[in-house]
């Protein structure tokens, strides 16, 4: 019997490594013969962290108990482990199976399966078959074909053709020619690339190996967030055991192609996501962008012609090989085909990491496979493409996820976040923490984005304080375009989007913070104050006592009152009381 | 010729422990950034005199290297409390709250985001995003054994984290 347990990332934040250290506690204190504890990366319902799996002795799977902490241990192994009956109450909900069972896996195809530690799961899941197939009895151009024919594009976000860039950089003339992966996963709220790496880091490495012979390029470099210690660990020691193995090095299955693949930390930049930036980076330099071309393709690391594809895009590479490019292009949309993994997040009930066929609808991946908003609140809007993308509103949730359809939304599919908003998310205040976040890590090199990226956060700043101005629209709207114009590299030219795009859905919420000084959603701070609901209160006296500045005044089991002269809006009341009797007006 | 920088940090750090690694990498071209880390790694921080006994080993001149310290995010210049605690602030943490676990963390410590607290204790630290996306709120807290995550954060349970960690830590004498 075999007893699995998760351990990406949100695994162990949940508390998966105490999970694991009390079977093996239980399990060795008993003795049990037989029973064997194990790990695997992230399977994706990371609400249900912690999720173990257990295996019966043929490979099948018996149960998947989920929120699995450590006080439900003993009674698993009593009831299921020794007494062979697994222990219905803990285990998974019909209801979360639709989570996994709506999606079509390539990418996470052994994520949460595999113990991503050993080499030989990653081999017994058909690994390397592809990297074998193409580099023994394919051509450089029929592997590059076969990449054309499944219609693969750049999972980074740009969504450029990957056999286009691939023919790029063998067309270029030089024997010493460099494989890169983007692992640098940059943008807030999105995990993707994160949970790949640390679930199935061979699929990355074979996906690499593959783009180096078509390439014709023997060395390989993994661009890794230097924020992801557990994926650059297990890169590390997949890596290893691919070399001993003959799956990297020398003259790989007896041919005269060699390859390796060494993992350079990156050290945090949004900006090193263009591709020139990253150059410059693991060059040792300041990660800013220069004007192209050249393309890498032609000039990168060093002057050597450089391929860089994102881990996604990689790791799709070996099952494209082994199915056919057909396969993959039978699945998705007209011009966006196979699959795409997203990260679920915000305030949505069933978070966590999904793999849907392209073409999907926004509302299919919300609704059925994430379960809808938080607390049932009703669905506002879906952020997408992170700081370079936008918010697309409730009413456009039919639209299908394909690079075109979301394009003409004015978000971009991105590398994959899916942030979900309720109607308590105020869309200026939206638009203000992107720009926050472009402004910091704009790397200064063109004025337009140095400077406009400031001046307009400070109008959002000023708008979300209450202290919007007659023309500040219209301003920001000028500074937008400017700046698209004006920057030379991708974050620069996309930095204005969620201003853009907040602006055409929810030009009311501006105008309510500019003209009539509310906030729509009332979240921004210094447009509302608190009151308390004569009706709901029950004079329980808890927002009292939280409240630091003496600002709440009444007697016991009597409605109480804020005084709004004293109070410093700092939402303790609120928190504090347990019937909803504070409200933000 | 020397690139030495004038603004020296007062006493001269032990810089031993940084010699190995430039050993390994002051000849390899484009290693700048990889011994920063390294570095970072051994001192908490980048100390002045750090980033002087590089140029030295390395060529590169101090302010070059100043300049690619200060580009990333992850490199600090001051060294850092016992504590590092990591607030996340990407986007879905931001829905969810992160601006108000940031408020109750400045408000029980009496720091603001990069500041430490006078008994060197915490740090503060805002950080783009942790990757955890799904357990938003969330924070990360940083010792030298190791890193411990905490998601789903309210005001409340962030105000007992930090209690419990100055209580291990009082314990710890």
């Amino acid at each position: 019997m075999k007893v699995v347990v998760g351990q990406g990332s949100c695994g162990i934040a949940t508390g998966a490594r105490k999970t694991s250290d009390e079977f093996e506690r239980i399990v060795s204190g008993r003795k049990l013969e037989g029973v064997a504890i194990d790990k695997t990366g992230c399977i994706g319902t990371c609400y249900l962290e912690p999720i173990v799996d257990v295996y019966s002795d043929n490979g099948a799977l018996e149960a998947r108990y989920v929120k699995c902490t450590t006080d439900k241990v003993e009674r698993i192994v009593e009831e299921h482990l020794i007494g062979g009956v697994p222990v219905e109450e803990y285990k998974i909900q019909e209801q979360d199976e639709a989570f996994l069972s709506r999606q079509q896996r390539i990418v996470l195809r052994n994520c949460g399966k595999i113990n991503p530690e050993r080499i030989e799961e990653y081999l017994a899941a058909d690994g390397y078959v592809a990297a074998r197939k193409a580099v023994t009895s394919m051509t450089r151009d029929e592997v590059i074909e076969e990449i054309r024919i499944s219609g693969l594009r750049g999972r980074g976000g740009a969504g450029f053709p990957t056999w286009f860039k691939w023919n790029a950089i063998k067309s270029s003339p030089g024997s010493e020619k460099y494989m890169v992966c983007n692992a640098d996963e940059g943008d807030p709220g999105a995990f993707m690339d994160h949970s790949v790496l640390e679930g199935d880091p061979h699929s990355v490495l074979e996906g690499m190996l593959i783009g180096g012979y078509a390439a014709g390029a023997s060395q390989g470099i993994i661009y890794c967030r230097a924020e992801y210690p557990l994926a650059i660990a297990r890169l590390e020691i997949a890596m290893e055991q691919a070399r001993e193995r003959g799956y990297l090095g020398k003259n790989l299955f007896g041919t005269d192609f060699s390859f390796d693949i060494r993992i350079k930390a990156g050290a945090g930049a949004f900006v090193c996501g263009e591709e020139t930036a990253l150059i410059a980076s693991l060059e040792g330099e300041r990660g800013m962008p220069r004007l192209k071309p050249p393309f890498p393709a032609a000039k990168g690391y060093w002057k050597l012609p450089t391929n860089i594809n994102n881990v996604e895009t990689y790791a799709n590479v070996a099952w494209i090989i082994r199915n056919g490019g057909q396969a993959f292009a039978d699945r998705g949309a007209d011009q966006s085909k196979g699959s795409k993994v997203f990260a679920l997040a915000g305030k949505i009930k069933k978070g966590g990491l999904v793999e849907v066929p392209m073409g999907m609808t926004l509302r299919e991946v919300i609704y059925d496979i994430g379960g809808g908003i938080k607390n049932d609140r009703s669905f506002k809007a879906v952020q997408m493409g992170g700081p370079s993308g936008g918010c697309i509103p409730a009413e456009l949730i039919d639209t299908p996820v394909t690079y075109e359809d979301i394009n003409k939304t004015g978000a971009i599919v991105g590398s994959g976040g899916m942030i979900v908003m309720d109607e308590d998310t105020c869309m200026v205040d939206m638009a203000r923490f992107f720009l926050d976040f472009t402004r910091k890590e704009s790397c200064g090199k063109c004025n337009y984005c140095r400077i406009g990226t400031k001046r307009m956060l400070e109008i959002l700043e000023r708008i979300t304080r209450g202290e919007g101005k007659d023309g500040d629209i219209e301003l920001l709207e000028e500074l937008a375009d400017k700046i698209r114009d004006g920057a030379m590299c991708g974050l620069g030219q996309t930095a204005p989007n969620p201003v853009l795009t907040t602006l055409r859905y929810f030009r009311n919420e501006y105008e309510d913070h500019i003209y009539n000084h509310t906030c729509t959603a009332k979240s921004c701070k210094a447009l509302i104050h608190y009151e308390i609901s004569e009706e709901d209160c029950r004079g329980c006296t808890a927002c009292a006592r939280q409240c630091p500045v003496g600002a709440i005044s009444g007697e016991r089991k009597k409605a109480h009152h804020i005084d709004p002269s004293v109070c410093v809006k700092c939402g303790r009341c609120e928190e504090a009381c347990k019937f909803d009797a504070v409200k933000r007006v | 010729m020397s690139h030495k920088c004038g603004c020296q940090s007062g006493d001269a750090a032990d810089l031993t422990a940084l010699a190995p690694v430039l050993e390994k990498y002051a000849a390899v071209k484009g290693s700048l950034i990889t011994i920063l880390q390294q570095t970072q790694d051994i001192y908490g921080y980048i100390s002045l005199d750090a980033i002087n006994y590089i140029a030295e080993r390395t060529g590169i001149m101090p302010a070059k290297i100043y300049g690619v310290a200060t580009f990333y995010a992850q490199f600090r210049l001051q060294p850092v409390g016992k504590y590092l605690i990591m607030l996340c602030k990407g986007t879905a943490c931001h829905v969810n709250g992160a601006d108000m676990i940031e408020e109750a963390v400045c408000e029980h410590l009496g720091i603001h985001d990069g500041e430490t607290t006078p008994d060197g204790l915490f740090t503060l630290n805002n950080v783009a995003c942790l990757g955890c996306c799904s357990l938003a709120p969330v924070m990360m807290v940083k010792t030298t054994d190791g890193e411990e995550t905490f998601g789903s954060l309210t005001k409340s349970s962030v105000r007992k984290i930090l209690d419990d960690y100055k209580a291990k830590s009082a314990q710890e004498g």
